[in-house]
């Protein structure tokens, strides 16, 4: 389908895309690719390595913005395999800055673009604003400029590209690397299991900001992803993804699997999808039951050295997380039925106290 | 006193500088280091990271460099020998926490394995342009100590020194390295610990109660310290204080602490610098060199001197403070100065004020992204000879 500037981009015929919150269709039988857009804004011959999710989610999330968009980014792999002179893989207007002010940067671009609109400097019509950063550029070093961002309500998408690690310096832990991985700066051996704290909670401090949209993707899940950027870039106000990124490089797996890999990270609940929309939790997906964690760890030898106990203890605390956040978006859904009913009687209410006083 | 031979890694070793940086660093006897990943330093703290198990210490990955930088000042109030490891970027983040390791007295090392720039610039190529930055890059006056190797066996040998003094000066000490430093792999010899003389922090022998942390006992201008559970109740503050370590915003209290922050370097500056030099005496052109530039000055003016120009070399191990005296001896005999460095012309605006016109001073300067071309250097030389 090609890009039709202005209409609604997708065809709504085809239902696609869906509403807010409604959960991934399991009858995939349509052949979808054909409902995403052919062009390519992110070019084929960059720099990346082989396998590298980051590159795929980047081409995804452009597909879903369309022309229309300023992306900036932060320092690491994604502006250095991008951006090597003469060189370039974007097809939109992009900026790189600093490691640690992606979101500002943004957030700048956002407060121009409005006020050259209101002076009639450029044509009025919706420009997006896309950030992208790694996790070490959004969890560790860019969370200042994240949260204000947040805060100030700038109308931007902030793509967090979570690889787990320092991956552009060589495979350093960050706030975001899981609890075991071994990295060169949290290195397995005698004395250390490796990583020794747990996965800062990107997502859910994003939506602690109370902001309109937050999200997790994973691109070997296309068609959410797609799905989810777009509902991202037509969100009123800051929407936060956080997008997991296989690093074949970083964790050492092989080339050829970090689709798969991507896909039972999602089926053991280590990265589970969600959305939490206007403060409510809806989980895209629930895999009728959940993959042993071993499915997910043995594929990638950053968690060779775990033993049997060490993963029972890392997979009992991803359960219990993953129910919790089950937990959490069912009551979310109960409460948004509630709220839903409760309108309705107020509304018949009102009705019948109007027809009752008139005469 | 010896070094601690949890820490030393004795052997004849093929490694890079920032290997063997951190080598130096934990002989002598660093035992907490603070850092985040910044090209082309990172390998230093890997390795410590992997190291620090087996030694017995702390290694934190910071959530950037403003925490590194802070991290390890506590490190230093809890008893240790402390260091951070940066490059560029992460420097200038850092400028702020200089200023309060200046202020409180924090000894602590800075490693900056320096690269292109300004801001991220050549991220894995060299330059030596922070040199000013790290004299001047904190607002307000006060002193520093830098030192410039230009080896990986220097690389151990003066991370070494810069511990003692910071120890011995209680001033941030800055370790300039270059990306070309840094990456090359060269033989480094690690000797024994009972050959390593290390400096033990100055501890003070008085009661809880009579010390006082700032305070200089016998004439000498560097406080003894305490340490967080020692069982001595002080207050350490960025602000202006007193000896008694309190909060003292007065003229007078000001006068008094800045002078002493400055002097404890500045008047002992003779006995702090470190000029290694060749052939200086009776030369007609001397060349002024530092960290890898001076190797790169070296075969220079061995061409020069095959041409017969009288032509001596000085270079600077440590390069702040400047050896100015030094200098200002050498300019009433030398016709000319020649500077090369991996900037616009840094150090080259030190050596200009000591020789203060009685002989001419040339800059060789160099944008960064490689070392110099002996032959530019070479000919400046000759130039200078003329």
């Amino acid at each position: 389908m090609t890009h039709d500037e202005g209409t609604t981009r997708w065809g709504s015929a085809s239902g696609w895309p869906l509403p807010p919150g409604q959960p991934l269709p399991t009858n995939l039988n349509v052949y979808v690719a054909n409902l995403v857009p052919k062009e390519e804004y992110f070019a084929q011959g960059h720099r990346a390595c082989q396998g590298c999710g980051l590159a795929l989610a980047v081409r995804l999330a452009l597909k879903a913005a369309g022309p229309d968009v300023i992306v900036a980014t932060a320092t690491g792999c994604l502006e250095i395999i991008t951006t090597p002179l003469p060189y370039t893989a974007w097809g939109v207007p992009w900026i790189h800055v600093a490691f640690e002010n992606t979101a500002a940067t943004a957030s700048g671009i956002e407060a121009a673009l409005k006020v050259l609109r209101r002076k009639g400097r450029i044509p009025d019509r919706k420009v997006r604003v896309l950030a992208f950063a790694g996790d070490g550029g959004t969890a560790d070093i860019g969370l200042q400029a994240l949260s204000g961002a947040l805060e100030r309500g700038h109308d931007l998408t902030y793509i967090c590209l979570d690889n787990e690690a320092y991956m552009n310096t060589g495979v350093q832990r960050s706030g975001s690397t899981p609890f075991g991985a071994s990295t060169t700066t949290s290195p397995a051996g005698k004395k250390s299991i490796g990583q020794q704290t747990w996965k800062k909670p990107m997502p859910a401090i994003a939506a602690a900001h109370n902001i309109p949209y937050v999200a997790t993707a994973n691109p070997s899940y296309p068609y959410d992803f797609i799905q989810k950027v777009r509902r991202a870039l037509d969100t009123e106000g800051p929407a936060y993804i956080h997008a997991y990124s296989a690093c074949p490089t970083g964790w050492r797996s092989a080339t050829d699997l970090s689709i798969h890999i991507g896909r039972l990270a999602t089926e053991t609940g280590v990265f589970p999808l969600y959305e939490v929309i206007e403060g409510r939790h809806v989980l895209n997906y629930d895999p009728p039951t959940l993959q042993p964690l071993q499915e997910y760890t043995r594929l990638q030898p950053r968690f060779r050295h775990l033993t049997d106990d060490d993963l029972a203890r890392i997979e009992a605390r991803v359960r219990r997380e993953y129910d919790a956040l089950k937990r959490r978006a069912e009551l979310d859904a109960k409460e948004e039925k509630r709220l839903k009913r409760e309108a309705v009687r107020a509304r018949r209410a009102q009705r019948a106290q109007r027809t009752a006083s008139d005469p | 006193m010896k070094a601690d031979p949890r820490g030393v890694l004795t052997g004849i070793h093929f490694m890079d500088g920032d290997h063997a940086a951190c080598e130096g660093a934990l002989a002598a006897g660093c035992r907490f280091a603070a850092g985040y990943p910044i090209t082309p330093s990172t390998e230093v703290v890997e390795r410590f990271a992997a190291r620090i198990p087996t030694v017995g210490g702390v290694f934190i990955q910071m959530e950037d460099e403003l925490a590194s930088s802070i991290a390890i000042q506590g490190g230093a109030w809890a008893g240790h020998k402390v260091m951070t490891v940066t490059s560029g970027p992460g420097l200038s983040l850092m400028m702020e926490h200089v200023g309060l390791a200046a202020i409180t007295e924090t000894p602590c090392v800075i490693v900056d394995v320096q690269r292109g720039g300004p801001s991220t610039g050549l991220p894995t190529l060299p330059a030596q342009a922070d040199m000013m930055q790290v004299r001047w890059g904190s607002h307000g006056d006060y002193s520093i100590i830098a030192l410039s190797p230009n080896s990986p066996q220097e690389c151990f040998d003066l991370l070494i020194k810069a511990f003692n003094l910071a120890e011995e000066y209680r001033v941030p000490v800055f370790f300039m390295m270059d990306e070309v430093v840094g990456h090359m792999t060269e033989r480094v010899v690690i000797p024994e610990a009972s050959e390593i003389e290390v400096v033990e922090r100055k501890w003070t022998r008085k009661k809880p109660g009579e010390y006082r942390p700032f305070e200089c006992e016998d004439g000498s201008l560097v406080p003894s310290m305490v340490k967080a559970g020692d069982g001595y109740r002080i207050h350490i503050t960025g602000l202006t204080h007193d000896e008694r370590g309190y909060p003292a915003m007065n003229v007078a209290a000001q006068d008094k602490l800045v002078r002493r922050l400055k002097d404890k370097v500045d008047l002992l500056r003779d006995r702090i610098v470190d000029v290694r030099e060749d052939g200086v005496d009776g030369a007609d052109v001397v060349v002024v060199s530092y960290g890898i530039t001076s190797r790169i000055a070296g075969a220079a003016v061995e061409a020069a001197r095959a041409r017969g120009v009288r032509v001596g070399h000085m270079r600077l191990v440590i390069t702040w403070p400047f050896p100015s005296g030094r200098i200002a001896e050498v300019a009433k005999t030398a016709r000319a100065f020649v500077v090369p460095e991996l900037n616009m012309g840094q150090m080259v605006i030190e050596v200009e004020r000591a020789v203060c016109g009685r002989a001419s001073v040339r800059c060789v300067p160099h944008a960064g992204g490689t070392v110099h071309d002996p032959d530019v250097i070479l000919d400046a030389i000759m130039e200078a000879a003329r």
